[in-house]
């Protein structure tokens, strides 16, 4: 009885949050085409945030590369099928694993970031400081954020693929010999349009839930250092369990779409 | 010969008003019909027990936070009824003093002071430039030299007196002060009190000083208000108030 009525309250907490996060993101829209636009702040927000976790996407898709290919080689063998190595995983990585693991690892990096460094402004009142001082804090901070993620996220998932690619690439090459004109010529024979713009475009989504994830939790952070800890931490879980939701979304979309 | 400001009755002007100011977080009535006036030229120092309401009545002040019920008047305009652009010139006639200083932290003392600036350069003349603003600001404060210094590399009396140098930028009329020596040693919270008095010599601002340390409020106030159980339950100058028989105002003033 008590497990169901907990699991009642969890899904009680999470609507509420989901009816929160819908108001926040109206007011980002709104505020996006208000009047002065922060570019030098945004062009900051999108250095910083490339500058952070270029090493990690890069690290992560070129290790998922290797993996990848790694693992299905033995199998692929076995089918006399070596040769499909290079089209399944351009299109395994590029239309899925690619968009997914990058978003995942900067909501870790960016968002928990971002949750974190809007909580303490809040704590510590340097949110209220800037709206005493006539600069609308959610302009300043959160539009410039939020559009930083969404035109960083989608740059990132093409580096992490790219770097992801490399590495399937390497295995292929030592193990196979395989030439790199050949294997990126297969790559890019097999993958079509209807591969790449819905991964695109997913990805836009995925930059857009990371940073008004981030925003939301910090903007409205609890009082103290708890609650900056706190404000971190939910950034990181709602946005990957969003990032999931969006995923099904658009698969279950493109889906649709291929079938008309 | 006669100084003229002792032969005319002195002018009162009131800068600064709240009337019934009704303010509570769901069942917690922190403020309960508040009243109080600032006139121009004066120091008022609010006194009050910690979780009092300070913080959260001078913020109704400048509307960060939207009070339930009762009249804000700010130089003679109801601030609960100006649109956003009005509220923001109003804004830069007030200077805020944070209880925690709240200096930005990913920016240097000299970006700190410049962000009140973005906005509102139109109060300086065109030739005016924002360097020397910002020096002659940190000057006032004796901390010229940390111009290009990260908050995180100042002390707390440090950080607070650039703190009140990003106040004092814009020349404000009015100073609000929350708490300016909590937090500090009691030399270093002399130099602040110090710098306050200097400051409203030299642009004669009005004040409003929120504190709970007494002997701050001994120094500077010409006035005080007590803040007890929500409302103003006491008024008068230092020596008044500190004389008062009452239990509960006694009680601020024994040490
Ligand atoms: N945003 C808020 N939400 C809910 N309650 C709040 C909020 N801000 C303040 N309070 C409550 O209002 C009361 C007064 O808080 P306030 O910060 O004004 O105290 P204070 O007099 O400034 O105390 P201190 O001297 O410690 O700074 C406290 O009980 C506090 O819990
Ligand atoms: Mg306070």
């Amino acid at each position: 009885m008590s497990g169901i009525s907990n699991i009642k309250s969890h899904i009680q907490t999470f609507l509420k949050e989901i009816g929160e996060l819908s108001y926040f993101t109206a007011r980002f829209f709104k505020e996006t085409f208000r009047k002065p636009f922060e570019f030098k702040e945004f062009l900051r927000q999108c250095y910083s945030m490339g500058n952070r976790s270029l090493v990690l996407v890069g690290i992560t898709g070129f290790i998922i590369g290797l993996v990848l290919t790694l693992q299905t080689r033995p199998t692929l063998m076995e089918f006399g099928a070596v040769s499909w190595m290079p089209s399944m995983v351009g299109i395994s990585l590029i239309r899925e694993i690619g968009p997914m693991i990058t978003a995942l690892v900067c909501a870790g990096r960016i968002g928990s970031g971002i949750g974190a460094e809007l909580g303490s402004m809040r704590v510590t009142e340097q949110i209220d400081a800037m709206e005493v001082s006539g600069t609308n804090p959610f302009k300043y901070l959160v539009v410039t954020r939020v559009l930083a993620t969404t035109f960083m996220i989608p740059l990132l998932v093409i580096i992490g693929d790219a770097i992801g690619l490399y590495g399937s690439y390497l295995v292929e090459h030592l193990k196979g010999d395989v030439s790199f004109q050949l294997y990126f010529n297969q790559v890019f024979e097999s993958l079509e349009f209807g591969d790449i713009i819905p991964a695109t475009i997913k990805s836009f989504f995925f930059g857009l839930a990371i940073g008004l994830v981030g925003c939301f939790k910090g903007y409205y952070c609890g009082k103290g250092t708890a609650g900056v800890g706190r404000a971190a931490n939910s950034a990181v879980v709602f946005t990957s369990l969003l990032l999931f939701i969006i995923d099904f979304i658009a698969v279950f979309a493109a889906d649709i779409f291929y079938d008309l | 010969m006669i100084e003229k400001s002792n032969i005319l009755p002195q002018e009162k002007e009131i800068v600064l008003e709240i009337k019934n100011l009704n303010k509570s977080f769901a069942d917690n009535h922190v403020l309960k019909n508040f009243n109080m006036k600032l006139y121009k030229g004066e120091n008022l120092v609010i006194m009050g027990k910690s979780g009092s309401g300070k913080s959260v009545m001078i913020k109704c002040l400048v509307g960060l936070i939207q009070a339930d019920s009762g009249i804000i008047s700010v130089m003679h305009k109801d601030i609960t009824t100006l649109n956003q652009t009005a509220l923001d010139i109003l804004r830069s006639d007030i200077g805020f003093l944070f209880q925690g200083s709240a200096l930005y932290d990913s920016m240097t003392v000299r970006e700190n002071l410049e962000f009140p600036l973005r906005r509102h350069s139109s109060r300086f003349e065109k030739n005016m430039d924002t360097n020397t603003l910002v020096m002659e600001a940190l000057e006032n404060v004796g901390l010229a030299h940390a111009v290009d210094l990260m908050p995180a590399e100042l002390s707390g009396g440090m950080q607070r007196r650039v703190a009140l140098a990003r106040t004092l930028i814009l020349q404000p009329k009015i100073i609000l002060y929350d708490e300016p020596t909590s937090g500090l040693d009691p030399i270093t919270a002399k130099e602040i009190i110090i710098l306050m008095q200097d400051i409203q010599k030299k642009y004669n601002t009005s004040s409003l000083i929120i504190t709970h340390d007494v002997d701050c409020a001994r120094a500077i106030s010409d006035r005080m208000v007590l803040l007890i159980d929500g409302t103003n339950y006491a008024e008068g100058t230092y020596d008044t108030l500190s004389a008062s028989t009452d239990p509960k105002v006694k009680a601020f003033f024994k040490h």
